[in-house]
C-alpha cells in the first residue's frame, strides 16, 4: 500500500486542518517553525524514522505522507510543535546516550530497540507525562493517528472510512467488497 | 430590566428565548459555561479518539465547579451525563429523538399519568423536529400518529440492519428506522452527516443537531446571552409570590439582573439544586417546594445491551449513530411472538437497538496497544470486522427516594452545596431488562452470533437523562409545575426540562423537552 501526499491532505482534513492551496502550498518553507528548539529538518527526519518502525511494513511513501501531515499540523500551532520538539529531542538524546547517534541515523531495528528501552510501548500517551508518554503522545500515537484515521490506513485493517475521516454515509450502507 | 430571564442555555433554554424572542420579548440567558467556539470541534473530536485525553476533557467537564455527590445505593455518574456551556448537554448528545407514546402519558406504561395529552402536545412535536432537523420516516408502527412527515428523510439502513432485519423476522420482531436529530441532507444552515463516526461526543460537522445553533438564532433576534455566569440563586418579594432577581457570579463579582419572568432551563439536576439553594423565610423548604417534591422522583433510562461476533464482515464503526430499532414491545413489554415467548408480571416499557458501531474502532484501538509494525496492523484487522451489538432502553418507573438533594457537607466553587444523586435502579426495571436482554438473546441467537457480552440487571448503567425532579401536577399538592409548566407556588417562574416529566417512558428524552419548551414560551408570552 502507497501512501501520498494526497493521502496526509485527507488525513489532515479529517483533523479539521485544509490548506488553500492544496499540496503544493505544503513545503518546508512554507511553514513558520519557530526559531528556538531544533531545525523543521530535524524534526521531520526524526518523525520519518519514527513512522519507518510503527507503521507496517507494507506501506510505501511514508516520507511525503509523514512530511506533509506533520507540516499541516504543526502550521500556526506554537504549542504543538513545542511538544513535537520536546519528544524528538528526548528520543535524539537517548538514542545518542544508548547508541552514540541520532535517532534518524540508527538501522530500523536499533530505532525499535530505543523506543522500547524507553518503555513507549506500554506507555500511556499523555503531553505532559514522562518522557515515553510524551513520545507515545507527540510520535508513535501521532504517526498512528495519522494513518489509521485515513482512509489508506483504514484500508489495511478492514475499514475504509475510519472514525475521524469524513468518509461520506455512503460507505455504512455497503456490504462486504 | 428584561422581560425575561432564562437560565441555561441548552436546548430547553435556547427554543424557549428564540420563540420568545420571535414574539418580540426582551430575554437575557444566563449560562454556567462558556461558549465552546474557542476550540474547533475537529480538535475535540480527536480528543475523543485519544487516549490522553479523559471523556469529560472533550466538553471540559469536571473539578470544583461540578462537584457532586452520589450516595447511592447506586452510583451515579453525574459528569459523563451532562455538559455545561452554550447548547449544554447537547454538544455531547448521541441526537436520538422520539415522541413520548399515548400510553407513557396515560400512565399505563409507568404512573403517573401526564396531565397533558398527546394532542396537547403533538404540534409542539412537530415544531421540535423542525428545530433540531430530524430525519426519520413514517414506517414505525408503534409510534404514536404523526400528522406530517418528519423534516428530513431518514438515514438508510446500514448493512450490518440488513442481517438483522432477517434474523428479527425470523423470530417474529419487526424492526424500523430510528429517528435522528442529523442531517441526512443540508438542513437551516448546517451541513449534512459526512461519516466521521465520533457523533458522541462530538460531531464536528455540524451535522448533529446542538442547540448552540438554535441560541446562534436566538441572538441572531436579539437574545442577550451571558456566559460563564452560573446563577447561585433565586430572590423573591416578601411574601414570596414573584421572583424579583437572579444572583450570579460573573468574572469573580456576584452581579443580580432583574425581569418580569424567570424560567429554569439548567438541567433536571441543577433546576432542583438551585430552587433549594433559593430557600428563604417565605420558602423555608426551597422556591417553589410547598409540596416537598422538588428533587424527588428522580429517575432515568437504563442500558440494556448484548453483543458478540458473526462469522462474516459486519462492517461497524462507519458512522456513530443508529438507523434501525424495534418498539415493538414498548407499551407491552411482556408480549410474545411465535418464537419468543411471553412474559407475566409487572414490566416497565423498552425499546430495542440496533448498534452500527459495535466492537473495537482501529484508529482508537491502534492508540492504545502495546505494539506497531506489523504486529499492531494483524492485531487490528484480527479484532474489527465481525462484531454485533444490540442495545436497548428501559424507562424506570419514578420513585420519591430517588432524589436530588445538597449535600452540605461539600460546597462547589462558590461556596454553595453540591448536588447530591440519591439514585437506586428498582426491582421492576432490572426485571425489564432481563426481559430485554431474552429478547435480544433470541434474535442474536437466531443471527447466528456468538455471544460475548451481555449488559443484564447487574452492569446495567443509566442514560443520562435527567428526569421527574419538578414533576409536573394539576395539584399544587402533587407536583412543582402545573401543566403550562409555571410553578405552582410562584406565579412569575417557569421550568422547561425534563424535570417536569411525571415519567419518562423509555424513549431519550429531548425531543419532549423541546415540544415543552416551546409550550412553556408560549404560556410565558401569554403572560407578559
Ligand atoms: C452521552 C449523552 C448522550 C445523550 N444522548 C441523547 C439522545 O440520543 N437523545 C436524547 O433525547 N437525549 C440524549 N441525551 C440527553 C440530552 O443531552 C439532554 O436531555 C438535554 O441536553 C437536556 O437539555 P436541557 O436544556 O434541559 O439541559 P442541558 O442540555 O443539560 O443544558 C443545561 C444548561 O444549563 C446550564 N446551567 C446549569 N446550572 C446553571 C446555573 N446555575 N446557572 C446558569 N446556567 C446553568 C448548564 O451549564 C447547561 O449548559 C444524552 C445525554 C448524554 C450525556
Ligand atoms: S457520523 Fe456523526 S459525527 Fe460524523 S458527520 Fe455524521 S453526525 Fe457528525
Amino acid at each position: 500500500m502507497r501512501l501520498t501526499r494526497r493521502d496526509a491532505l485527507a488525513a489532515l482534513s479529517g483533523a479539521g486542518i485544509t490548506l488553500g492551496g492544496g499540496v503544493a502550498a505544503l513545503s518546508r518553507e512554507s511553514v513558520d517553525a519557530s526559531e528556538a528548539g531544533p531545525s523543521l529538518d530535524d524534526t521531520l527526519a526524526t518523525l520519518t524514522a519514527a513512522a519507518e518502525v510503527v507503521y507496517p511494513s507494507d506501506v510505501e511513501g511514508i516520507e511525503a505522507f509523514v512530511e506533509a501531515y506533520s507540516l499541516g499540523r504543526i502550521e500556526g500551532r506554537d504549542e504543538y510543535l513545542a511538544g513535537v520538539h520536546d519528544a524528538t529531542v528526548a528520543l535524539d538524546e537517548t538514542a545518542l546516550s544508548w547508541e552514540d547517534a541520532r535517532f534518524a541515523a540508527l538501522a530500523a531495528d536499533r530505532r525499535d530497540t530505543v523506543l522500547r528501552q524507553l518503555g513507549v510501548p506500554t506507555a500511556d500517551e499523555d503531553p505532559d507525562g514522562t518522557r515515553a508518554e510524551r513520545v507515545r503522545y507527540y510520535v508513535v500515537n501521532e504517526l498512528l493517528y495519522a494513518l489509521y484515521a485515513s482512509p489508506t490506513g483504514g484500508e489495511l485493517v478492514g475499514i475504509e472510512n475510519p472514525q475521524g475521516h469524513p468518509g461520506g454515509v455512503a460507505s455504512y450502507q455497503r456490504g462486504p467488497r | 430590566m428584561t422581560d425575561v430571564c432564562v437560565v441555561g442555555a441548552g436546548p430547553a433554554g435556547a427554543l424557549v428565548a428564540d420563540r420568545l424572542a420571535a414574539a418580540g420579548r426582551d430575554v437575557t440567558i444566563l449560562e454556567a459555561g462558556p461558549r465552546f467556539d474557542e476550540t474547533p470541534d475537529t480538535e475535540r473530536m480527536e480528543r475523543s479518539i485519544r487516549p490522553g485525553h479523559a471523556p469529560t476533557e472533550v466538553w471540559e467537564m469536571g473539578g470544583p465547579r461540578d462537584a457532586y455527590s452520589a450516595s447511592g445505593p447506586d452510583f451515579y455518574p453525574l459528569n459523563v451525563a451532562r455538559v455545561k456551556g452554550v447548547g449544554g448537554t447537547t454538544n455531547h448528545w448521541q441526537g436520538m429523538v422520539y415522541r413520548l407514546h399515548e400510553a407513557d402519558l396515560s400512565g399505563e406504561n409507568n404512573p403517573p399519568s401526564w396531565p397533558l395529552s398527546y394532542d396537547d402536545l403533538r404540534p409542539y412535536y412537530l415544531e421540535a423536529e423542525r428545530a433540531f432537523g430530524v430525519a426519520g420516516a413514517s414506517d414505525d408502527p408503534y409510534a404514536p400518529p404523526r400528522e406530517e412527515p418528519h423534516p428530513l428523510p431518514a438515514f438508510p439502513p446500514s448493512y450490518s440492519d440488513s442481517l438483522f432485519a432477517e434474523a428479527c423476522e425470523s423470530v417474529g420482531v419487526t424492526t424500523h428506522a430510528a429517528p435522528n436529530a442529523r442531517n441526512s441532507e443540508p438542513y437551516d444552515d448546517r451541513a449534512a452527516c459526512v461519516g466521521y463516526g465520533t457523533c458522541k461526543p462530538v460531531c464536528a460537522s455540524g451535522a448533529k443537531y446542538s442547540a448552540d445553533h438554535t441560541v446562534r438564532q436566538a441572538e441572531a433576534k436579539g437574545v442577550d446571552l451571558v456566559t460563564q455566569a452560573p446563577v447561585q440563586r433565586l430572590e423573591t418579594d416578601a411574601a414570596g409570590e414573584r421572583v424579583t432577581r437572579a444572583v450570579y457570579v460573573r468574572d469573580g463579582a456576584q452581579r443580580t439582573i432583574e425581569a418580569e419572568q424567570f424560567v429554569l432551563a439548567a438541567g433536571g439536576v441543577e433546576i432542583p439544586r438551585l430552587l433549594l439553594l433559593s430557600a428563604s423565610d417565605a420558602h423555608p423548604d426551597g422556591l417553589a417546594n410547598s409540596s416537598g417534591l422538588v428533587g424527588r422522583y428522580f429517575h432515568d433510562h437504563l442500558f440494556a445491551g448484548m453483543g458478540g461476533t458473526l462469522d462474516e464482515p459486519t462492517r461497524q464503526n462507519h458512522v456513530g449513530f443508529i438507523t434501525t430499532e424495534s418498539h415493538q414491545f414498548y407499551d407491552d413489554p411482556g408480549a410474545g411472538t411465535g418464537e419468543i415467548p411471553a412474559r407475566d408480571g409487572d414490566l416497565a416499557p423498552f425499546k430495542l437497538e440496533f448498534l452500527n458501531y459495535a466492537g473495537p474502532s482501529p484508529v482508537a484501538m491502534a492508540l492504545r496497544e502495546d505494539a506497531w509494525g506489523d504486529e499492531l496492523r494483524d492485531r487490528l484487522a484480527d479484532a474489527y470486522g465481525t462484531h454485533v451489538a444490540m442495545g436497548g432502553l428501559v424507562g424506570q418507573p419514578p420513585l420519591a427516594r430517588n432524589r436530588i438533594t445538597l449535600d452540605e457537607s461539600r460546597t462547589d466553587d462558590h461556596g454553595n452545596p453540591v448536588p447530591d444523586v440519591v439514585w437506586e435502579i428498582d426491582e421492576k426495571t432490572r426485571r425489564t431488562i432481563e426481559r430485554a436482554n431474552e429478547i435480544q438473546r433470541a434474535i442474536l441467537e437466531a443471527l447466528g452470533v456468538d455471544i460475548e457480552w451481555t449488559a443484564g440487571p447487574e452492569d446495567t448503567g443509566p442514560a443520562y437523562h435527567h428526569m421527574g425532579t419538578t414533576r409536573m401536577s394539576r395539584a399544587p399538592e402533587a407536583g412543582v409545575v402545573r401543566p403550562d409548566c409555571r410553578t405552582h407556588d410562584v406565579g412569575n417562574l417557569w421550568v422547561a426540562s425534563s424535570s417536569v416529566f411525571p415519567n419518562g417512558g423509555a424513549l431519550n428524552p429531548t425531543l419532549t423537552i423541546g415540544a415543552l419548551a416551546l409550550l412553556c414560551a408560549d404560556s410565558v408570552d401569554a403572560s407578559l
